[in-house]
């Protein structure tokens, strides 16, 4: 059932909330275990929660827009007294103090939180098999990735265990998946999403978002997380314009752009399926078809996203994950002195791809290569920025493939860095200009896997760019 | 001929581990060597690139010196926080000895 179904259902009384979350538990019960997409459950605390939606409701009083509606976090949302792994060993069983801004707003709109969800460690990867809790696997196909680094957050919504999760995306780790898992991964404009108790990726990218069985759903869950907030320095303090009525406001008039770099032509980003990019300009001929315009949209800059967000993702994270040293919270591994009980628990703590990821970022930040690397590729974001703005003069919205490629088998990427980042190239682009961007389902390869479009809106877009989401997803009705 | 390992040599790649307080066994650092120089040597096109005309971009957002009013409110618990440390002793952090020998 629909998100948006059941907290109707609840708020008129016709469904009590812990009614829907026992039949969520259940799925939950049945399928987790061959899925890992659940790394916590927090049954409890959600049984509670419910019971308190069904008193308010008795009581004649409204829990909210989510009353009653199970959602996932991803494990670096902290919730306060539950554990928060982001995947990692590091952090032991540290259980944060505080609430993330999300968690606050979610538990006020009346939204039963269930648990947390598997991740690549620290959002670091594109198949969520980075995390130190195993693997998590593709209800679609198990032998498949569900995509990363949400993958829990996505796989949990596509097998249905709960109708609405969040993820985080620094790179394409909510649109990816979603893509892979054939459900709705929103990135919403950097800053429309409080990141307060969001663990820090690579801060300038990162930003929170919703998935969602579908375009409808993922606005109602948009709605009540966005809008500014004092405790994030890098809130947008702008006044956050609703997008549940975009959804069905249709795309009449509305000039829309394919990014040619996104798609399998020659001069572009390489490696795109052309299945997928078959199914892309599809959906550009079904807006088309619902009175949109459509022309081919020009991002020259597209060709180095790859290489720019590889040299700042991790100098950011480098920076970021300085603060795991064993004193203040996490695990710690002890040694004689302090220096070597640090080297001790990040060595004994971190995965290898997190290893990695700290090493090039402080390698690009060192003196002698920040100039070559670092700097560069944040001249590389301006431009990147400027040809997006110059293409927003002739389109209101852009349409591209999510991802190069349909959902790959577990372990096939693995051993080879490189062939895992390239999963990002059509995402990346959103992340580092801070546009909003989304991955809307759009059929199924040939071998039967989702395959997802995506949409780019220019910051704070974010109503027209569901209204181009709306229309796709209607077009395969 | 320049190989492509040679973008970032095994000494550098031991000296960032050591930067970052990583500690890298001879194996991983022979692998992370490899690694670290084919995501180097993608980012080949990015190095070559003149953007001396183009501003760096740190930030997507035109914020600069965000400020909330100076007003007391609620911070999060001391104890709840230290409550959460690996080591703690009188409210503080406890951490191994750190210069010379142990007192």
């Amino acid at each position: 059932m629909r998100a948006t179904e059941l907290a109707e259902a609840v708020r008129s009384g016709e469904r009590s909330a812990t009614e829907v979350l026992d039949e969520y538990l259940e799925r939950i019960e049945k399928r987790n275990a061959e899925l890992n997409a659940f790394v916590h459950l927090d049954e409890d605390r959600a049984r509670a929660r419910a019971a308190a939606i069904d008193e308010t409701v008795a009581a004649g009083q409204d829990p909210g827009p989510l009353a009653g509606v199970p959602v996932a976090l991803k494990d670096n949302m902290c919730r306060a007294g539950e554990p928060t792994t982001c995947g990692s060993r590091i952090l032991g069983d540290w259980r944060p103090p505080f609430d993330a801004t999300v968690t606050s707003r979610l538990s006020a709109a009346g939204a039963v939180i269930v648990g947390k969800t598997n991740m690549d460690e620290f959002a670091m990867g594109s198949s969520t098999e980075n995390s130190a809790y195993g693997p998590t696997r593709n209800p679609h196909d198990i032998s498949r990735v569900p995509g990363g680094s949400s993958g829990g957050s996505a796989a949990s919504v596509a097998a249905d265990l709960v109708p609405l999760a969040l993820g985080s995306d620094t790179g394409g780790s909510i649109r990816q998946p979603a893509a892979f898992c054939g459900v709705v991964g929103v990135k919403p404009t950097y800053g429309a999403v409080s990141r307060y108790g969001l663990v820090a990726f690579a801060s300038s990218l990162d930003q929170i978002g919703p998935l969602a069985a579908n375009v409808a759903d993922s606005a109602l869950c948009l709605d009540v997380i966005a809008g500014h907030d004092p405790l994030d320095s890098t809130s947008v303090p702008d006044h956050f314009v609703p997008v549940s009525p975009a959804v069905d406001a249709g795309v009449e008039g509305m000039r829309i752009g394919f990014v040619s770099q996104l798609g399998s032509g020659s001069d572009g980003v390489g490696g795109i399926d052309p299945e997928i990019d078959a199914a892309a300009k599809r959906a550009a001929t079904a807006l088309e078809e619902a009175g949109a315009t459509v022309g081919e949209a020009s991002i020259p800059a597209s060709v180095y996203g790859l290489s720019a967000y590889y040299l700042i993702a991790p100098a950011e994270a480098s920076s970021n994950l300085a603060r795991y040293d064993g004193v203040r919270y996490g695990a710690r591994v002890d040694a004689k002195t302090t220096a070597e009980m640090m080297v001790a628990t990040r060595t004994a703590g971190f995965g290898d791809e997190v290893k990695r990821r700290i090493m090039l970022g402080t390698y690009a930040l060192s003196a002698g290569y920040y100039d070559a690397y670092y700097d560069k590729a944040q001249r590389v974001r301006t431009l990147m920025a400027r040809e997006f703005a110059s293409a927003y003069e002739s389109f209101d919205v852009l349409i591209s493939p999510t991802a190069p490629t349909a959902a790959f088998k577990l372990g096939e990427r693995t051993a080879d860095p490189m062939t895992m980042y390239v999963n990002d190239v059509c995402t990346i682009p959103a992340n580092l200009t801070g546009d909003p961007a989304m991955s809307v389902p759009f059929g199924n390869n040939s071998a039967g896997l989702p395959i997802g479009v995506q949409v780019i809106a220019p910051a704070l877009g974010e109503f027209d760019m569901f209204r181009v989401a709306g229309a796709i997803e209607e077009a395969l009705r | 001929m320049q190989l492509m390992s040679e973008r970032i040599t095994r000494d550098e790649v031991a000296h960032v581990a050591d930067l970052a307080r990583l500690a890298l066994s001879s194996d991983e650092l022979d692998r992370f060597t490899t690694q670290l120089s084919d995501v180097l040597e993608h980012a080949a096109d990015v190095e070559a690139l003149d953007l001396s005309d183009v501003e760096p971009m740190a930030h997507p957002l035109p914020l600069v010196n965000v400020l909330r009013p100076d007003a007391i409110v609620r911070s999060v618990d001391r104890d709840a926080v230290l409550a959460e440390a690996p080591d703690v002793e009188e409210d503080q952090f406890r951490v191994p000895t750190i210069l010379g020998d142990q007192p």
